[in-house]
């Protein structure tokens, strides 16, 4: 195994006033170097609180448990001075609001270059000269006078990759993008997205993104992880998923998006399908499967018994999207916590 | 303040629109200089009908449905609700007549009043309507059941509810007036992808079923696509296109509506990247002369930077009220 990053059982939980509970529960992902991977699911599904664990920023009084290694390092062990020195250098986030990402009365030359000396050693005209050539990377026109403005005189759209450049300063291996385009234009999206895209390419970064757009997800990620109420619902390569999914969530949530390329002129658009029922609070994530309430396929025991995701059942016989055979440890796996698999036939057929 | 049209503008054929704008322009002060926001718009609603509006933030859009429901001053045109003028908001009652024309807002964290409970909010807007007191509990228990919320929701605060939940309630106050005209200005935006799609159906049913006009201003696309019967697309305060929502989303004519479509990302699983359209939106103070989309326009020519672009009617080639301000793809006079 070749991981950039390996999650395995990272288990979140948050006080409550009913005591502790789940915000994330059981769950394990990985990326390879350069890798783009997605996670998906509706607000609540423990998206953002994952991503907060890589990086020790987690609400007080949250415990967690498991194990998320970065190249062998353990970053859910780490405190203090080795937390520091991974956190910006190894690994950087995006969220979603860049607003909040940059210090409104510094100029963006001294954000850029902050970390970067910190982290590199580098002097100060090195990392001026450095800050340019990331804003040049990220689009920004004029850099040297862009260094020496404000956030409040850039656009929206610009203030995101400004936080993009940020993020790249001292070169992390990972990035973590939280929502990183949910506030933006479609246009000013897309630039993003093809932004990350090349970054990948030539920097060889690995990329969770995360977000309940797939259309964001199917345009950046090789796979995807979906999650609901804290826990892996599905997983697998982007393709599959966006194409047969065989968890009822995932099916909902896909049916829940307008499809701009399913319409045809004369005949109006199919009706928008959305899943019935909201996402469960923290306080009370049902028994058994946690979607089992809002599912239309659920029988008896899928409130008792709660599903593990396991790969899909038949999937070994089939090719990956490489057309080669997948081994059991293969992470571009499907994988499905849904043992009634309903869905099952539909892909068939 | 404004100028109040003294006549309602002459409509065309057809069932006369429950809101009418028609060369409607917005001037806001920064720094003493006037910055147009919106500049010389015409767009009806028709009852039973959903407009449309999209472009890029900073193109106009929430300018126009402030003006068009007498948030914000005209500084040109007229904007007329069944016929008669919107008068605009000022420290006095707003006249009964205006009591149709509704807005729905984008966050329903913030239009909700956080220390009233949800059946004494709605009963408001029943109480303001001239209903009773006691009609008011009634219905707003009947409007809380319309929007898809358990009557029991009347005795909840808005803080107890999720942001589909809080949209819900929201619109069912606007529903306590009566309207005949909503304006939502991004109503969806906010929302959960499962909690989108149920607003969406809600405002899409009641449009339909109590025969409301309603104006739908949007960033995202899709869903403007899959819910408005008529779309315009704004840029830099101005209409560039606009026409039946099915033809401009499979055709687009002017290179900007082209290149929004383009920039949707499909949730296909292609891992195709979405089209990217260079630049930003100018400042409106300052906007580019001739075509205001020229700087950033990949079929631009010449004349593009000298000549402003009017909207023309190619309704021979769409059939439908279509129209388009393009000189390069929609030639005066001559339909492409």
């Amino acid at each position: 195994m070749n991981a950039l990053l390996e999650v395995e059982n990272l288990t979140v939980a948050l006080p409550t006033p009913n005591g502790y509970r789940n915000a994330v529960d059981s769950l394990s992902l990985s990326v390879a170097p350069g890798e783009v991977v997605g996670i998906a699911g509706e607000s609540g599904s423990g998206k953002t609180m994952t991503a907060l664990s890589l990086f020790g920023l987690l609400p007080h009084g949250a415990r967690v448990t498991g194990r998320a290694c970065l190249d062998g390092t353990d970053l859910l062990a780490l405190r203090g001075r080795a937390l520091r020195d991974m956190r910006g250098r190894h690994v950087a986030m995006v969220s979603q609001d860049p607003s909040a990402a940059l210090h409104p009365i510094l100029t963006i030359g001294t954000q850029l270059t902050e970390h970067m000396r910190h982290h590199l050693g580098v002097s100060k005209a090195e990392a001026l000269t450095r800050a340019a050539g990331l804003l040049e990377t990220v689009r920004i026109p004029d850099p040297e006078r862009a260094l020496r403005s404000y956030p409040g005189q850039f656009s929206g759209g610009m203030r995101q990759r400004i936080a993009i450049a940020i993020a790249l300063a001292a070169e992390p291996r990972l990035l973590v993008a939280d929502e990183p385009t949910t506030a933006l234009d479609v246009t000013v999206q897309a630039g993003i997205l093809r932004l990350l895209h090349r970054l990948c390419a030539e920097r060889d970064m690995a990329v969770i993104v995360i977000t309940h757009d797939l259309g964001v997800m199917s345009a950046l990620a090789k796979r995807v992880y979906v999650m609901y109420a804290g826990r892996l619902a599905e997983a697998g390569p982007t393709g599959t998923l966006l194409t047969r999914p065989r968890h009822p969530y995932t099916r909902g949530l896909l049916d829940a998006l307008p499809h701009p390329e399913a319409a045809h002129p004369g005949a109006g658009p199919a009706p928008l399908v959305p899943i019935g029922g909201t996402p469960p609070s923290l306080g009370a994530v049902p028994g058994g499967c946690p979607f089992h309430p809002r599912c239309a396929h659920a029988v008896p025991a899928c409130a008792t018994d709660r599903p593990d995701a396991v790969p899909t059942p038949g999937e070994a016989f089939s090719p990956g999207p490489d057309g080669v055979a997948m081994a059991d440890t293969d992470p571009g796996r499907h994988l499905l916590a849904c043992p009634p698999d309903p869905l099952r036939e539909v892909v068939a057929s | 303040m404004t100028a109040d049209p003294q006549q309602p503008e002459t409509l065309p054929s057809g069932p006369p629109p429950v809101l009418a704008l028609s060369g409607a322009a917005v001037e806001y002060r920064r720094h003493g200089q006037r910055i147009r926001a919106l500049d010389g718009v015409d767009l009806t609603v028709a009852r039973g009908e959903i407009v449309g509006l999209v472009g890029e933030s900073g193109c106009g859009k929430s300018t126009l449905a402030r003006a068009a429901a007498g948030l914000v001053p005209l500084a040109a045109g007229t904007a007329a609700f069944e016929g008669q003028p919107v008068s605009v908001l000022g420290r006095g009652r707003r006249p009964d007549r205006l009591r149709g024309l509704q807005m729905v807002f984008q966050d329903p964290y913030e239009s909700l009043n956080p220390r009233r409970k949800v059946g004494d909010l709605i009963a408001d807007g029943v109480l303001l309507a001239g209903g009773s007191r006691s009609s008011a509990r009634a219905r707003s228990t009947e409007l809380l059941e319309r929007v898809g919320l358990p009557v029991t929701a009347a005795e909840g605060f808005p803080h107890e509810f999720s942001g589909g939940q809080r949209q819900r309630i929201a619109i069912a106050r606007t529903l306590a007036a009566g309207p005949s005209c909503l304006i939502a200005d991004e109503p969806i935006s906010a929302l959960d992808a499962s909690a989108q799609a149920q607003v969406a159906n809600l405002l899409t049913a009641l449009v339909r079923e109590e025969n409301i006009g309603l104006l739908l201003v949007s960033h995202d696309l899709s869903v403007v696509r899959q819910v408005a019967d008529r779309v315009a697309v704004m840029y830099l305060g101005r209409i560039v296109e606009s026409g039946d929502t099915a033809t401009v989303w499979s055709n687009p004519v002017h290179p900007y509506t082209e290149a929004l479509v383009a920039a949707i990302p499909r949730a296909d699983g292609s891992g195709t990247l979405p089209a990217d359209l260079p630049g930003d939106v100018p400042d409106p103070a300052s906007p580019p002369s001739g075509c205001r989309f020229h700087p950033r326009c990949p079929v631009a020519r010449d004349d593009c930077a000298v000549t402003a672009q009017q909207l023309v009617a190619i309704t021979e080639r769409e059939g439908g009220g279509r129209e388009v301000a393009c000189h390069v793809r929609a030639p005066l006079g001559v339909p492409a």
